[in-house]
């Protein structure tokens, strides 16, 4: 309890002590959420395991710790992360880096973009585009009580921005790498805006990586739009090292008709927990989310997602999966809501995990609150071990056991893998994948990065 | 002159008692096989068909507490489970395993490929593969889109039998042990079925076909015919001891049996 009041205390300070030069580099309107957004930090705090939605998840470790802050970019940093540009060659896409949370001012190569199209720094795009984002900005959190939304709404200043007009689907993915590097212990929060109005389309891939071996937690917002039959892909991978806690809040907001498919894949990091939520509202909107992580040594991998029907006649369908190792631990909470009016609804989730040793464990949780009557809802959950008959099913055709169990995970894993529309994206996942099971993955493929091992 | 004779012969298994969870299934089994010859092995339920076809294979549930199983000069016991395939022992599952997120290009390319490779060849690349798997699929004719599903999922259950016949195929074994592969199957299904086992038959290999009934050797002509009844090999005889089981049924052997017992 001191502890707690003590982290609570600390964050509270650093937000006193720096709102000043937080506000002076950041727009007037992200800085007109700040005040309320401490005011809920105050009442809640960092989120304890006392806390339903947190009850498998112990953050005092990587909260309860010094670390440097990092609220105003400097341009030097930025010339370190250009040596560090992603080079993918056979994968087509407008690619941009966030640097420890900051949108890097020579993303240039994205600049020109056709039809009222905008990619860029939420920072500037909250000065320049006041009207198109004050909309929108802060609006889809649906009255959200998370201590650490609260405290990524009072501090944050930079992150993503797109904007994907009317009628248009951006004619190839756009790929957001973010680095975290510093040669501090280092916390950062940034925040993402996406809108995809009406009819419009885009994919987007982001990829989290950590590149000095120094302690990092992140703490990131991304919020959502997605307008009445627009369609809205996403596709996170996650690979950062053991010291690294990342904490995300996806809030996805659907209008009638609309269509997103999210992908989560975790390959490594410390200690990971993402909040996926999915607000259907509009008639016929569809929204897919599927999971998948692989964990190992002390790793600890928590996927919150939770599903709002508001209206009638729409589906939502939930997958994850999860491979732990070692003494790895992990979570699902997944929360199916379905409001009195929405009639009709299809709402299926199921989360299946696999321990490869007795160490290892899981927490599952399936959460369904139903209030009309007329739905078809499932869901189901297990945790268990790779299947002796399957294994020895394939030693007696001449597969040597590590092979045959490298086929069995990759087998259970590619049940996630393959809902990726991107084909040459579904097959990078594949050799990531495969690579992270055999325990040689040291660089992500997708981005070229060479991430330091811990 | 002796040993000479003894290496000729494919399977030697003897006095060969087995346990499953501390209860003693196989009570002092021996058979011998030669290449070239079709063995059947034949029981009512329970008698321990199965356990002996998991042995050969290699299965760990099943604890061996006495006897030797000789595969062509060599201590089969000793043998991992793939090392058994890759010397080319194959069993045919009565009930084969779906395997979701397994393509069965991937698992019979991989299967193959261990194989040529314990054999010092070249890996199949894989147009070659599927060249290879398309004459062969002909052979068992199982149809195309099962191939490039995951393995056995959402098969039925003759589609999962001719699979089966189907793997054996690619792998061309020296020894097939097919364990109840009939049960279940309607009669083109097992016609399908037998006729696979026929066409891959050569001189120089060995099939032990376990069943309860019949039928199936009226397809697949055995050379030799065992019934196995509680744990031991109570009688063994050519082709026509089939033919009077499915007569007279199983009862007769029991009876049999149990006369003979010693009080």
């Amino acid at each position: 309890m001191n502890d707690l009041h003590k982290n609570n205390d600390h964050y509270l300070n650093l937000y006193n002590i720096n709102i000043k030069r937080i506000s002076e580099n950041s727009a007037p309107l992200i800085n007109s959420f700040r005040k309320d957004a401490i005011a809920g930090f105050m009442k809640t705090g960092i989120p304890t395991r006392r806390n339903e939605a947190y009850k498998y998840t112990n953050l005092d470790p990587w909260f309860n710790h010094e670390y440097k802050s990092y609220f105003i970019p400097d341009e030097s940093d930025f010339a370190k992360a250009e040596e560090f540009s992603c080079d993918v060659t056979d994968l087509d896409v407008y690619n941009l880096i966030l640097y420890n949370g900051f949108y890097l001012t020579n993303n240039g190569n994205i600049s020109e973009l056709p039809g009222g199209i905008q990619i860029s720094s939420l920072k500037e795009a909250a000065k320049e585009s006041e009207d198109l984002i004050v909309k929108h900005y802060g609006q889809y959190l649906n009255g959200n009580n998370d201590g650490l939304v609260h405290l990524n709404t009072a501090m944050a200043t930079d992150g993503v921005f797109i904007y994907i007009p009317e009628g248009i689907t951006l004619d190839k993915p756009v790929q957001v790498v973010n680095l975290v590097q510093a040669d501090e212990d280092m916390l950062s929060q940034h925040r993402n805006l996406i809108i995809v109005e009406k009819n419009a389309g885009i994919t987007l891939i982001v990829c989290d990586h950590t590149l000095s071996p120094k302690k990092f937690l992140t703490n990131a917002v991304t919020e959502v739009y997605v307008g009445e039959n627009a369609h809205f892909d996403i596709m996170r991978v996650q690979n950062e090292h053991n010291d690294a806690c990342k904490i995300t809040h996806t809030f996805i907001h659907q209008e009638k008709n609309s269509r997103v498919t999210s992908n989560n894949i975790t390959l490594h990091g410390g200690l990971v927990r993402n909040n996926i939520y999915h607000y259907l509202n509009g008639e016929g909107a569809d929204s897919n989310s599927y999971g998948l992580f692989l964990a190992d040594k002390w790793q600890h991998v928590d996927n919150y997602v939770s599903v709002d029907h508001v209206f009638p006649n729409c589906s939502s369908n939930q997958l994850f999966k999860g491979v732990l190792d070692e003494m790895a631990t992990g979570a699902f909470n997944g929360k199916i809501y379905v409001h009195k009016d929405a009639q009709k609804t299809m709402a299926y989730q199921r989360n299946n995990n696999i321990l490869l040793t007795d160490d290892a464990k899981m927490d599952t949780r399936p959460q369904l609150e139903i209030y009309a009557d007329d739905v078809k809802c499932s869901h189901g959950a297990t945790v268990g071990r790779l299947d002796d008959d399957a294994l020895f099913y394939m030693q007696s055709r001449g597969i040597n056991k590590r092979d045959a169990l490298l086929m069995l995970m990759f087998g259970f894993a590619h049940e996630v893998i393959r809902n990726i529309k991107v084909k040459a994206l579904e097959e990078r996942m594949d050799t990531l994948v495969m690579q992270r099971l055999k325990g040689e993955l040291t660089q992500c493929a997708l981005c070229k990065v060479r991430c330091p091992k811990i | 002159m002796k040993d000479n004779r003894n290496n000729t012969i494919m399977l030697i298994i003897k006095d060969l008692k087995a346990a499953v969870g501390g209860k003693t299934i196989l009570k002092g089994i021996s058979i011998e096989v030669k290449p070239g010859e079709i063995h059947a092995i034949m029981g009512p339920n329970g008698s321990g068909k199965s356990t002996l076809a998991a042995v050969i294979a290699g299965r760990e549930f099943v604890e061996v507490t006495e006897g030797t199983v000789t595969y062509e000069g060599r201590n089969l016991l000793d043998m991992a489970p793939e090392d058994r395939a890759k010397e080319g022992i194959f069993l045919g599952f009565q009930y084969p395993i779906e395997i979701p997120g397994v393509s069965m290009v991937n698992f019979m390319k991989t299967a193959v490929n261990e194989q040529r490779k314990h054999k010092g060849l070249e890996p199949l690349s894989a147009s070659e593969f599927l060249k290879l798997m398309s004459e062969k699929k002909e052979l068992v004719e199982i149809n195309s889109a099962l191939a490039n599903r995951s393995v056995n999922e959402g098969f039925s259950g003759g589609e999962k039998k001719k699979n089966e016949i189907f793997q054996m195929s690619l792998l061309e074994p020296k020894l097939a042990i097919l364990d109840e592969t009939d049960s279940g199957l309607d009669i083109d299904a097992l016609r399908i079925v037998a006729n696979g086992v026929n066409m891959l038959k050569r001189a120089d290999n060995a099939t032990i076909v376990i069943t309860h009934y019949q039928r199936l050797l009226d397809y697949i002509i055995p050379d030799v015919v065992h019934v196995l009844y509680d744990g031991r090999i109570v009688k063994t005889a050519g082709k026509e001891l089939a033919i009077e089981l499915e007569a007279k049924g199983y009862d007769w052997i029991k009876q049999s049996v149990e006369k003979n017992k010693p009080s």
